[in-house]
């Protein structure tokens, strides 16, 4: 959102006097930060225990997925004249992903999705924060937000980083914001679809011995440990390089094993990148990881967008139908939220002239995002396109609106408080706070 | 101009519930907002807070009465003590009670901030830790240390001992230049036996090449030197500004002439460098120029009044618009050359009041309003205002980084956050770096010199049984983890396997030679995943806390298990070389101690990496891998000490 529609918004809303109630509270709030009360936020009721968030980098387009126009003409829908029917009466997916079409019951399909830009950096940042950039503030991803809370409360101690991403991290944005390195992604690196997998490169399966010499020789040199060992900096080095360990040596590191999957299993996620990586993050979320982020980037299709598609929906098909059906024959999709989306969508009207011969630009005025498990409720659709999907007409639904849903679910109090770095306030969900932005709230339609 | 303000509508309502202050009723009901509106207007306003005593020292567990008289517009006083806000800015040592009575609570000095209306004064206690033997007698080499141990005396923290010179040329180096001294760097210096050679040490690294270069990264992160989001200079542009930066430190340029030819600067990004001052901020209007000049030249975070009043400071909308308005004429315009542009004034653009539509004067934060005669650059006369003598912020905001640079504290902390709310902890030492900065003529090497020379740097970072738990007097040097950039040179520097850099933009896509350091990175926009993962600033904003150096397991998971390391360490040539030359066993173990450690091995240490060589006669090489890798992987290499 530019300053423009701040302002118009600002102008509709005439600064309402629940506006004014909240810079009241805000003000109020900072007084009690001075006065050194910490921040108050009492966890709600978590139903949703981890997140597995499936980005597809670069920016999907909403028509050829979850929001067809076969009416719409060749030039926006292209090659996909007929949408399919799903396993939800009167919902119709694009006809590129039939096995999702079996797993609808189990989704929420938001059509409604809106922010407005279409800079990769603006959209991946508000759709990774549910915030808008700020001139003086980076916030956390959503990811961060999680790892935080869930690691200070105590609720998550395990010995896997607390936000994982499968297999690089995002870029074009710091992820972890203000919460400081401690809560960015731990990228596992590596190929999940090729036999020797493992975290980081290093393969350790054959070398403890070895690393037990060289822990042996680190105890050996180290004059500062002797000199300084009740340093609380130096101990708190200790204690993660202890965890690191742990990870590598002990039991966590089986998360990683995919090769304990049977071939069926493998075989079902199907053996890409993508389907790979949706079956390793079904293994952390089964040892407790709060939060995993499957990046599938090139999505960005600006030229021969419809080639591309032939071979990435079908195996978006594969691995999210399976990550679905998976989650929940475990009984994990009732604890897990899924989610789907890119940063934005693609222009629905087809660029057909050279060089790009028949691709799509980015688009944030419309896109769609899908929900599913953790609590959000399947088989519905919130939000509505016009019938070229080049507009939401019904129910918008911002990043915030998203974001601020998945907390609560996930029992972070969207109102909560962060840490701010400089000692001002800064709350979990910015725009869910009183500071005015346009929204349409939370998804209860679907919670 | 005018959409850009627009915005500002809402914040003033934030500043006016915000003036209504402490013990407002925040619940007041809507319809009355009108009224009490109407009322603020007409009654006396207070303009000062004065907080009674001044100073006030205590035994544990004693307690002690402060109160609070506040001033009013109309020259009448009143005791406000019962309705002020009291806060301890050191809980640990002063907690605070009702109605203006303090306790005791541990021995320190703390801060006592009492706010009424937005208006502040302060109160400072000492809570002197009583020593039996006396306060001892502790090594002076110039005006800094005399302040300090001063200030430990009165406290009643005994100092830690000097540090030993090896510890001193690891730390001096790694302070002064961001590199490891060399074996035989550190070989010289350890067997030098003149007595002055720290102080010879210390100026041979202030002229070397790299001093310009490890400081003109830190003004790097300051200025947000940056091709892409958010600063958005674009490579030409990076490169014309750094090397500006870069030649001002190497020349010493007066840091008032750098700060002046900085604000007042006008013309092409290419050709004009230092209008690139105004380039590199995300926010380009006048708010984001003042913001922005106010927190590298000031050290004061006006940016605060831009959406509230400072909770405990005066600042208010007010004061951030008068700044703004120092700025108002900047504007930006392209060529017909790709990525050019030209920053310039225009004398017709006024900054106006967003409700009043008044325009608003040029006025500087605390002081009144600039005279100018028409025609005239505001910015000129900022810069004057700025870099007088009678300057209460500039001179003290960089004197007071250079010590949070050297010394990893501030003296006062946060290093970027002068006010009177968040006083010194050692007021006469900021006063005297500050006088010294100012009588030598801004030469800001003459600060460096004078703080690595002191005691008070040299001190080991080994803490004593009463200086222990002190991490504000500066008692003991404070271990700090290498920065991102300085790791990734000392990792290069040990293994001769440096970090690739490459451009992200093909403007044009750019390889740095092999051997190039992280420390000597003009472009904030060009990295590895090893410096992000070991929290290099993004320079997204001039906060010194955009750099991070706090650890994390994954910086352990990264050094335990990474393949990148793990190459580094087994392509190593200077290890190849080791494993292949007649050299023994001893003198390479000794060489491995003076590359990562600066120091020769102990006995027991010696023993043990011998013992491990032997261990594996048949592969020699990936036994001295393990060396170096061990070596890397101890907190004795990972932090400066």
């Amino acid at each position: 959102m530019n300053r423009r529609d701040f302002v118009k918004l600002i102008g509709a809303t005439g600064l309402s006097l629940a506006g004014e109630a909240a810079v009241v509270a805000q003000v109020a709030n900072l007084a009690d930060m001075t006065k050194g009360k910490g921040p108050s936020d009492k966890p709600s009721r978590a139903v949703a225990k981890s997140v597995i968030q499936l980005w597809m980098g670069g920016g999907p387009c909403h028509i050829d997925t979850w929001d067809p126009k076969p009416n719409a003409g060749q030039a926006y829908r292209g090659p996909y004249a007929k949408a399919i029917a799903t396993n939800v009466d009167g919902i119709q997916i694009s006809p590129m992903l039939p096995k999702m079409a079996k797993q609808i019951d189990k989704c929420a399909l938001l059509r409604g999705m809106t922010h407005g830009s279409n800079a990769h950096e603006i959209g991946t940042y508000m759709m990774q924060t549910g915030t808008t950039p700020s001139a003086d503030l980076v916030y956390p991803s959503v990811g961060a937000v999680v790892a935080f809370k869930r690691s200070t409360s105590g609720q998550y101690r395990g010995a896997l980083p607390p936000y994982i991403a499968v297999t690089q991290p995002l870029g074009r944005f710091s992820e972890a914001g203000f919460l400081g390195s401690a809560y960015k992604m731990f990228a596992t690196g590596g190929k999940p679809n090729s036999p020797e997998f493992s975290i980081g490169g290093l393969n350790v399966a054959n070398q403890s011995a070895r690393i037990q010499q060289r822990r042996d020789l680190v105890a050996a040199f180290d004059g500062l440990a002797r000199s300084l060992g009740d340093d609380p900096q130096l101990k708190q080095v200790d204690e993660y390089q202890q965890k690191a360990y742990e990870l590598i040596l002990g039991d966590a590191k089986e998360a990683f094993e995919l090769n304990k999957e049977s071939d069926k299993m493998r075989d079902r996620y199907g053996r890409t990148t993508f389907g790979q990586s949706c079956l390793l993050a079904r293994r952390l979320v089964e040892k407790g990881v709060p939060f995993v982020t499957v990046n599938w980037p090139g999505w960005d299709t600006h030229a021969r967008h419809f080639e591309r598609m032939a071979k990435m929906l079908p195996e978006l098909d594969q691995g999210f139908s399976a990550l679905l059906e998976d989650l929940a024959q475990r009984g994990l999709l009732s604890t897990t939220i899924v989610t789907w989306f890119g940063e934005f969508g693609r222009t629905p009207k087809i660029a057909t002239q050279p060089p790009w011969n028949g691709g799509r630009h980015h688009y944030g005025k419309a896109f769609s995002a899908v929900v599913a498990g953790g609590g959000f409720q399947g088989g519905k659709v919130v939000g509505e396109t016009d019938p070229r999907g080049e507009k939401v007409i019904k129910r918008r639904i911002y990043p915030w609106d998203l974001s601020a849903s998945m907390y609560q679910l996930l029992g972070i109090d969207p109102a909560g408080r962060l840490p701010h770095p400089h000692g001002c306030v800064a709350y979990v969900t910015p725009p869910a706070s009183g500071n005015s932005q346009p929204s349409e709230g939370m998804l209860k339609e679907i919670m | 101009m005018r959409t850009t303000f627009l915005p500002l509508a809402l914040l003033t309502v934030f500043a006016v519930v915000a003036a209504r202050g402490v013990g407002a009723e925040t619940k007041a009901a809507p319809k009355s907002d009108h009224a009490v509106a109407t009322a603020e207007a007409t009654r006396p306003k207070v303009v000062g807070v004065v907080v009674a005593p001044k100073e006030s020292t205590l035994a544990k567990d004693e307690s002690g009465q402060l109160t609070v008289t506040a001033e009013y517009s109309n020259g009448s006083r009143k005791n406000v003590t019962d309705l002020a806000r009291v806060a301890s800015l050191d809980r640990s040592v002063v907690a605070v009670e009702k109605a203006g009575a303090f306790r005791a609570v541990g021995f320190g000095q703390a801060y006592l901030v009492a706010t009424f209306e937005r208006r502040s004064g302060v109160l400072r206690v000492v809570v002197p830790r009583p020593l039996p033997d006396g306060f001892p007698k502790a090594e002076a080499h110039n005006a800094i240390d005399r302040l300090v141990l001063e200030k430990l005396e009165e406290l009643g923290i005994p100092p830690s001992e000097l540090c030993s010179d090896q510890e001193f040329v690891r730390r001096v180096f790694l302070d002064a230049i961001g590199t490891l001294p060399t074996p035989n760097e550190v070989r010289g210096f350890l067997d030098d036996p003149d007595p002055e050679k720290r102080s010879k040490l210390i100026d041979r690294l202030l002229d070397r090449s790299e001093f310009a270069d490890f400081w003109a990264l830190k003004w790097g992160d300051l200025l947000r030197i940056k091709a892409e989001f958010p600063s958005n200079l674009w490579p030409n542009a990076v490169q014309a500004y750094y090397d500006w930066v870069r030649q001002s430190i190497a020349d010493n340029k007066p840091y008032d002439r750098f700060a002046r030819e900085l604000l007042v600067s006008s013309g092409c990004n290419f050709r004009d460098p230092p209008a690139n001052f105004y380039r590199a901020t995300k926010k380009r209007d006048p708010q984001g120029f003042a913001e922005s000049a106010a927190l590298v030249f000031m050290g004061a975070r006006i940016g605060c009044a831009s959406c509230h009043a400072h909770p405990t400071e005066s600042w208010t909308l007010d004061d951030n618009l008068g700044m703004a308005a120092v700025f108002s004429q900047i504007k930006f315009k392209s060529t017909k050359e790709w990525k050019e542009e030209i920053v310039y004034l225009d004398p017709t653009q006024v900054l106006r009041d967003p409700k009043t539509k008044q325009p608003i004067a040029p006025k500087p934060l605390g002081d009144k309003p600039f005279s100018l005669s028409s025609g005239s650059d505001p910015r000129a006369k900022f810069a004057q205002w700025l870099t007088s003598t009678r300057n209460p912020w500039f001179a003290k905001n960089l004197v007071n980084r250079i010590w949070f640079w050297l010394l990893g504290r501030g003296i006062v902390h946060e290093p970027d956050d002068l006010r009177l709310t968040n006083p010194p902890s050692n007021p006469k030492l900021l006063a005297y770096l500050e006088r010294e900065l100012i009588e030598h003529k801004y030469d800001a090497k003459h600060i460096y010199r004078l703080i690595l020379n002191s005691a008070t740097y040299q001190r080991s970072s080994t803490p004593n049984a009463l200086n222990r738990d002190d991490v504000v007097f500066f008692s003991h040097d404070r271990p700090r983890r290498l920065t991102a950039e300085e790791l990734s040179d000392a990792i290069g520097q040990v293994t001769q396997v440096w970090d690739q850099f490459a451009s992200q933009i093909p403007e044009p896509y750019s390889r740095w030679p092999s051997g190039f350091r992280a420390t000597q990175m003009a472009d904030g926009s060009v990295g590895t995943p090893f410096l992000e993962l070991f929290g290099r600033p993004p320079r997204d904003t001039s906060y010194e806390s955009d750099r991070d150096d706090r650890s994390s397991m994954r910086q352990s998971l990264y050094l335990i298990t990474s393949s990148e390391l793990e190459s580094k360490v087994a392509q190593s040539p200077r290890f190849r070389q080791w494993a292949k030359s007649k050299a023994s066993d001893d003198a390479i173990v000794e060489e491995i101690f003076l590359l990562a450690f600066a120091r020769r091995p102990t006995d027991a240490e010696r023993t043990a990496a011998l013992r491990h060589l032997a261990a594996n006669p048949k592969s020699r090489e990936r036994s001295l891998q393990d060396l170096m890798w061990a070596a890397i992987n101890t907190k004795e290499f990972l932090f400066n000490h």
